[in-house]
């Protein structure tokens, strides 16, 4: 019991991760693709502020009566990888604008016959 | 003042220039200007701090002076101070060939936006290369990945835009994988400051966590530097980016993403990942299948930028090779390497922009003829192909002979065979366009062309005079690359 209620965090970190990972490797859609990579960096944010707990501590604002603070810097770095992880999606969608716009399709698996076969087998 | 502000200077400059190029100087010209200027400015603050460390001094500086293990710590040594000069060196050569190839390749309402990421990318890759601190190097790590990605998506053909599509998602898994190694060996030791994990890592190196936090970073910097079953992203990105983009990215990105692996394995944990984990024979490994099953498949390519991205996968497997020897000789090689394959991709790609230039195409068939319409050029992209064959008098020559003395130190004689057979695989795929460029008529009635504008053959010249001169002269490189191994190896 131990291993599944305390460790609860970490075990929803790895079903995350490898949802997340898994739709990057299956799903030719690229909006999917973006979703799954989104969820896979989710996990790594979740991971990190669960290992910032400190038992028994509280949100690290100094306050009057509380002595024990969870620790704050996994905090910041997560926001900034966060910034990162828009910036990425950002890029990914404003890519996949561009592909649909050119393709006529978001379709990985589409896109790469287009690729191999010429440009006349689809219209 | 200044000198005492070298170490950030170098990232900070590129960092606010960038913006400054998007907000004040939108016409080409300007924005070009402004990245020139900015490159070279780089470059000689590296060289100062390369002179400054080579005394076997290390550099520390303390960002907003917050004091090391809490702030964030910029730390200059031997190797770190090599591969800004590399990274700042080909971006200062690159910028003075760019302005004719991009006006030509670049619509031209953009072209300010491509001196803007480029600017971005420069200062994120000297930023990973000067950072001592793990988590920064990841944003600097994002950043210049990022403006890559837009970098690439700038090339004419619309599989530029797919191509940086699954180099987005590939480099971003890359990247991820990097955070959540960090975040594995912060938890473990409560640190994110280099130096200090230095210190810290002994103790707990056979843990579980720790394992699974080297796991996580090989295979993160892994995607990132090209390592060979997840180097899938790199061809095609190589091939549809802008030709410039093309020849400061094969020069510079993987390189400053090995020289990350050198900092993990070597500094982080003092080489004790060789013996806890198998890291050492499974890249061996891999680069073994690399150079020869990459080089092959260079062979049968019919674009000569893809061809030479296949071999950029192979060289990058020599450097893996010398990494993995975990020897002083060993890690020369690879660190010898890194500066010689920058020399000689950044060469042969300038080379390929300036034949893009002229006759808009880079197929190998396109190609007949140019050994005389275009001999300047392709006198280059010959020297270029020897450096890479390896032939005597050129840098490829130097680092192959050090690697492979490497290797019979070892005595590892079947080693060296499959490092000289690649060696014969090279020179089949530089000799196919060669033939083609030189001993093939120009079809009739193809229009004529001239050779490429001064202003691209002089920088392209440099680097493949820097190709002979450094092949010549070893003092310098070899030199730098031996204190830096022999620093790392702790000797």
């Amino acid at each position: 019991m131990e291993t599944v209620i305390g460790l609860f965090n970490y075990w929803i970190v790895i079903v995350l991760m490898m949802a997340g990972f898994y739709i990057v490797i299956a799903q030719e859609n690229m909006i999917k693709k973006m979703v799954g990579l989104s969820i896979f960096q989710v996990a790594v944010f979740v991971f990190y502020i669960s290992m910032s707990n400190v038992f028994g501590g509280t949100a690290p604002i100094a306050a009057e009566g509380f002595t024990l603070y969870s620790n704050p810097l996994p905090h910041v770095l997560i926001l900034t990888a966060i910034v990162v992880g828009v910036a990425t999606t950002a890029l990914g969608l404003a890519l996949i604008v561009r592909i649909k716009e050119e393709f006529g399709t978001i379709e990985d698996d589409r896109i790469r016959d287009m690729e191999e076969h010429g440009e006349e087998s689809e219209a | 003042m200044i000198s005492a502000n070298l170490p950030i200077l170098h990232v900070i400059i590129p960092l606010i220039g960038a913006p400054l190029g998007l907000l004040f100087s939108r016409s080409p010209t300007g924005a070009w200007l402004l990245a020139l200027i900015i490159s070279w400015f780089t470059l000689a603050d590296s060289l100062a701090l390369l002179l400054i460390v080579s005394g076997g001094e290390v550099v520390s500086y303390e960002i907003g002076d917050w004091a090391a293990p809490w702030g964030i710590e910029y730390r200059v040594d031997m190797l770190a101070a090599y591969v800004i000069v590399i990274v700042s060196g080909i971006g200062a050569v690159t910028m003075l060939y760019a302005r004719q190839s991009v006006e030509a390749e670049i619509p031209r309402d953009r072209i300010y936006l491509f001196y803007t990421m480029y600017l971005l990318t420069l200062s994120g890759l000297l930023g990973i290369a000067t950072t001592g601190d793990t988590f920064n190097l990841f944003v600097f790590l994002e950043i210049s990945s990022l403006s890559t990605y837009v970098m690439v998506s700038l090339g004419a053909e619309r599989r530029a835009l797919t191509a940086a599509f699954r180099y987005l998602v590939l480099g971003t898994l890359g990247a991820t994988f990097y955070v959540i190694g960090v975040g594995l060996m912060y938890q473990m030791t409560g640190t994110l400051n280099m130096a200090d994990l230095v210190n810290r890592l002994p103790e707990v190196a056979e843990t579980r966590t720790i394992l699974a936090a080297v796991a996580f970073l090989t295979v993160g910097i892994g995607l990132k530097l090209g390592l060979f079953p997840v180097h899938v992203w790199l061809p095609n990105a190589y091939t549809y980016a802008p030709s410039v983009v093309t020849a400061f990215l094969a020069a510079t990105a993987t390189k400053v993403a090995v020289y990350v692996l050198v900092r993990i394995y070597y500094t982080l944990f003092k080489g004790g990942v060789f013996e806890t984990l198998p890291v050492d024979e499974i890249l061996l490994a891999l680069s073994l299948v690399a150079i020869v099953a990459m080089s092959a498949v260079a062979i049968f390519q019919t674009n000569v930028k893809r061809l030479l991205a296949y071999s950029s996968v192979a060289q990058i497997g020599y450097m893996l090779i010398g990494i993995s020897l975990v020897t002083i000789t060993g890690l020369t090689a690879g660190i010898l390497h890194l500066f010689n394959h920058a020399l000689m991709k950044g060469a042969l790609f300038l080379a390929l922009g300036c034949v893009f230039f002229r006759i808009r195409s880079v197929n190998v068939d396109d190609m007949a003829g140019l050994g005389k319409a275009m001999p300047w050029t392709m006198a280059a992209f010959v020297t270029g192909g020897l450096s890479l064959i390896g032939i005597p008098l050129t840098v490829g020559f130097v680092s192959k002979w050090y690697l492979i003395l490497a290797s019979l130190e070892k005595e590892w004689w079947p080693l060296a065979a499959v490092i000289l057979f690649s060696s014969l695989l090279a020179v089949i795929y530089m000799w196919r366009v060669i033939e083609v460029a030189y001993f093939r008529e120009r079809p009739a009635g193809a229009a004529t062309i001239g050779e490429a504008p001064l202003a691209m053959l002089v920088p392209m010249w440099v680097l493949v005079g820097a190709n002979v001169y450094f092949g010549i002269d070893t003092d310098l490189t070899v030199g730098t690359a031996r204190a830096a191994a022999t620093f790392l190896m702790g000797g």
